[in-house]
Formats: C-alpha cells, sequence, structure tokens
C-alpha cells in the first residue's frame, strides 16, 4: 500500500542514467573486478530456467520457478538513486516488484527476525569465482522488517527491459537507501531466520562494511569519505554532488532505525 | 655478434627525447578521449586509474634497468633518467587528477592525505620521489659525487609504497595490484644476489 506516494516522494527531480552508463559499469565481481569486467563476462550466464529456494521460517518452503513467481506479482517501475559504497552514484529506473508481496505469499513465521539472500555460484560460468576475492557464494541480508519496507523490491528488468546479465539477471534485490552492495544479484536462495545473517563483505572486512550499510554521509568509510558522490555520466570537470542521509529516503525509512547508534551500527 | 649486442646497438641509437614524447603520449591520449566521453561512464576515476599504471609501470621499468644488465646483459643505463622522470611525471598528473577532478575540494583533499592510510602512503611515496626529480640531472650527478647514488636508493621504498598503495586503495584482496607488489619485491630483491666474481678465485695451492 502506498506505492504511489513512496514513488513521488522517492523520485522527485530524479534525471535517470542512460542504458549504457548503467549497463557497462558494474560491481559483479563473481565476472571479475573491474567495472567493464562484467559487461564482458556475464553473457556465460544462464539465466532459463531459473527458481528461487524459498526456506527457513516460512509457511510455505520450496524451490519457486521464476518465471510463475513473477506472474503473481505486481511488477512496477521505481526510479531510485542507487549509491554505491565506493562514492559514485547512479539513477535507474528498476522494474520490479515489492519484496514484501513476496514474502507475505510464502507466509513469514512468528520468530523470523531476518532475511537472508545468495547469488547463484556456477564456476564454470563465473571466471571471477576462481579468486577468492570474497567467500563465494555472494550473500547479503535485511532484517525483516528493511525486508518487509515498501521501498524495497526485487527487480527483474530496467527500463522495461529483461536484467541484463551483468546488473543481476535474472532477479536481483534493489534497498534504494543502502550501499549498493545489499543489493545481491542473481538471487537463487531466499532464507528467513532469526539470527543475522552472513553478509559476504561484512565478513571480507567488517570495519569497513557494516551489516546495515545505510547510506550515510556523516559515517566515513574508512578509507574514504561518504560525504559526497560523483554521480556516473558527468563530464571530467563535474562537480560531486553531496550525499543524502539513507540516501534521500530519510523520510521513508528512519523510522526503522529510531533509538540506534548508526556510527557503531553502520 | 649476439642478439644482444644487436639490441644494445639499437638502444644505442634510441634519441632520449624519443622516450620523453613516446611516453607523452598516453597522458595526452587519455585526458583528449576523458574530456571527449570516450574513457567509460566515470572518466575522473579512469583517468585517475590510468596516470597512477603507468607512474608504477614506469617505476618497475626503472628499476628493471640494472638488473637488465646485469643478468641479460641488455644496457638501458642511458634511458633510466628518461624512465625515473616520465615515472615522476604521471606520479604528479595522477595527482593532479585526484586533487583537482576527484576530491575537488582543499581541505578535503588534506583530510584525506592525514586521515586515509592508502592516501598517506601514496603522498610518503611522491614525497620521496621529489628530490630525485629535482636531481635528474648531469649538474646535479657531477656536484653530488657519491651522495647522488645514495639518495637515488630511495626510488626502492618510494615504488614499495607505490605498490602498497595499489593494494590499499582496491576493494578486497585483488590480483592485479597484488602481482605489481609482488614484482617491485622480486626485482628488489635480485638486488641482494651476489655479485659474480670478475676474476677467477684464487684456489689454495
Amino acid at each position: 500500500g502506498g506505492v504511489g506516494s513512496v514513488q513521488a516522494a522517492g523520485s522527485d527531480d530524479l534525471e535517470p542514467n542512460d542504458w549504457d552508463e548503467i549497463t557497462q559499469y558494474c560491481n559483479y565481481y563473481e565476472f571479475g573486478t573491474s567495472k567493464t569486467d562484467p559487461a564482458r563476462n556475464a553473457h556465460t550466464l544462464t539465466t532459463k530456467p531459473w527458481s528461487i529456494k524459498i526456506d527457513g521460517m516460512v509457511d510455505k518452503p520450496g524451490t519457486y520457478d521464476l518465471a510463475e513467481l513473477t506472474q503473481s506479482m505486481t511488477t512496477e517501475r521505481r526510479l531510485y538513486r542507487f549509491r554505491c559504497v565506493e562514492a559514485w552514484s547512479m539513477v535507474v529506473p528498476w522494474d520490479g516488484f515489492e519484496l514484501a508481496d513476496l514474502l507475505n505469499m510464502v507466509g513469514v513465521k512468528s520468530g523470523a527476525k531476518y532475511v537472508a539472500f545468495e547469488t547463484v555460484l556456477r564456476p564454470e560460468e563465473m571466471p571471477g569465482v576462481s579468486r577468492r576475492v570474497l567467500n563465494w557464494p555472494y550473500r547479503e541480508g535485511l532484517r525483516l522488517d528493511e525486508a518487509m519496507h515498501p521501498l524495497t523490491i526485487m527487480a527483474t528488468g530496467i527500463y522495461g527491459k529483461p536484467m541484463p546479465n551483468q546488473n543481476g539477471a535474472p532477479i536481483r534485490l534493489v534497498v534504494p537507501w543502502k550501499y549498493g552492495f545489499k543489493s545481491i544479484k542473481s538471487i537463487v536462495r531466499i532464507t528467513l531466520t532469526d539470527k543475522q545473517p552472513f553478509a559476504s563483505w561484512n565478513d571480507a572486512n567488517p570495519r569497513e562494511y557494516g551489516f546495515y550499510s545505510n547510506v550515510n554521509p556523516t559515517v566515513d568509510h574508512p578509507r574514504w569519505s561518504q560525504a559526497s558522490e560523483r554521480r556516473i555520466g558527468g563530464s571530467l570537470l563535474a562537480r560531486k554532488i553531496p550525499t543524502q542521509m539513507f540516501n534521500g529516503y530519510e523520510a521513508e525509512v528512519a523510522s526503522l532505525y529510531k533509538g540506534m547508534d548508526l556510527k557503531a551500527n553502520f | 655478434m649476439g642478439v644482444v649486442d644487436w639490441v644494445n646497438k639499437a638502444i644505442r641509437r634510441i634519441p632520449v627525447w624519443l622516450i620523453y614524447a613516446g611516453l607523452m603520449v598516453p597522458a595526452g591520449w587519455d585526458f583528449w578521449r576523458a574530456i571527449n566521453g570516450q574513457l567509460g561512464v566515470d572518466p575522473v576515476k579512469a583517468l585517475e586509474h590510468s596516470y597512477g599504471l603507468w607512474a608504477l609501470w614506469l617505476l618497475i621499468a626503472g628499476l628493471l634497468v640494472t638488473p637488465l644488465r646485469r643478468f641479460a646483459g641488455l644496457n638501458l643505463l642511458r634511458l633510466r633518467r628518461s624512465i625515473g622522470l616520465m615515472a615522476f611525471f604521471y606520479v604528479v598528473a595522477h595527482l593532479m587528477v585526484w586533487a583537482i577532478l576527484d576530491v575537488q575540494q582543499l581541505s578535503a583533499i588534506v583530510a584525506d592525505i592525514l586521515k586515509r592510510p592508502y592516501i598517506t602512503i601514496g603522498m610518503v611515496g611522491f614525497a620521496l620521489l621529489v628530490p630525485l626529480a629535482v636531481t635528474s640531472n648531469d649538474w646535479s650527478v657531477r656536484r653530488m659525487g657519491r651522495s647522488w647514488r645514495r639518495l637515488h636508493k630511495l626510488v626502492y621504498p618510494a615504488a614499495v609504497l607505490g605498490g602498497v598503495h595499489y593494494v590499499m586503495l582496491v576493494k578486497g584482496w585483488q590480483q592485479e595490484p597484488l602481482i605489481y607488489l609482488a614484482a617491485i619485491f622480486a626485482i628488489l630483491g635480485l638486488r641482494a644476489l651476489p655479485k659474480a666474481r670478475a676474476t677467477p678465485s684464487r684456489q689454495p695451492a
């Protein structure tokens, strides 16, 4: 409910990045660590058929076929800011459905507090996983209330086209008020749990990547400032833009963190 | 005449100005591509990265001159100053792109240098190279005598700091920066190998 108002509040005067910018500049380490590797290498990923295993504390656990699943969901356009922890940003017109709709469909058992996500791991299709840059498979997690928030979506496309492989085909998470690495790609498993789930970057360097990783201009990354960001697509001489609290979605999500010390829980 | 002699003869014919001019080309070309939108969608980072890489490559190339002479008989000595000065040129260009186009704000530049270890390390590496660049001329070599050689050993720590700077700035343990750092250590390690004696050692009678 209230999706229309949420979308309006989050997307005032936002100019979306163009298709090439969004699809040629990606972080998807399973296909290589440079920004241009994923666009070059990800064509090898087989995305049809695709299914998602949903397990843990749910009423209807099982392996769900993605095509059937998508049909029973309401897909809509969401124009969101996308802020990478590396201090660059884009504006992306995602097509997707609310994660809450999916979780309601499978039924979340009382006592569940977190949602864990897992990316597909196929060494034969993913040249980057032969190096242990991260502890594969890529995993991420959200608190249940974050997962149920109407801004949190499962995206299946961009600009009305199916999700390109390098952007996380066929289905990925998008949590617009968190740093981009929380928005896990090519999801094959969703687990409801009562414990804080494993998160890959948090595991790799807990000092630099917190479990929450909410966009916050007042909490620096240990190696760089998060106060401002470079909008992708600008010229060589473009000015940086100030980073907004919760990436500009403060009105919608600040209440989730009421009373929490956001410097300690970064 | 062996291949090595032939190559050495060819090297002797390379005019030094050609090294300066040739190594200036990538800097100009990438800058031109960056302003014309041909260096990807994040031209500032791409240019910063390109200049940083050239700096590292040329530092490594400069370090290779001595081992190439010692182990392969190749004599690149007369080109070493131009390689070193061009390495310094790329370090300065890298620093300029970072400060002016990337960080953009003097207070943030100072804060980064003081607060961020990989930037501190990069700046120390740069600082070590300044006296080397300033004394890379015939007059200084004559004037300083033996202390010139001692001073220019600063290129060893500077190269190591450059390699560490690259390893530290990327997310996670990535392969490429680790390869450069390993190469720098390997080249420096070659210097520790015992020198072969020029004259046969005396045998006990």
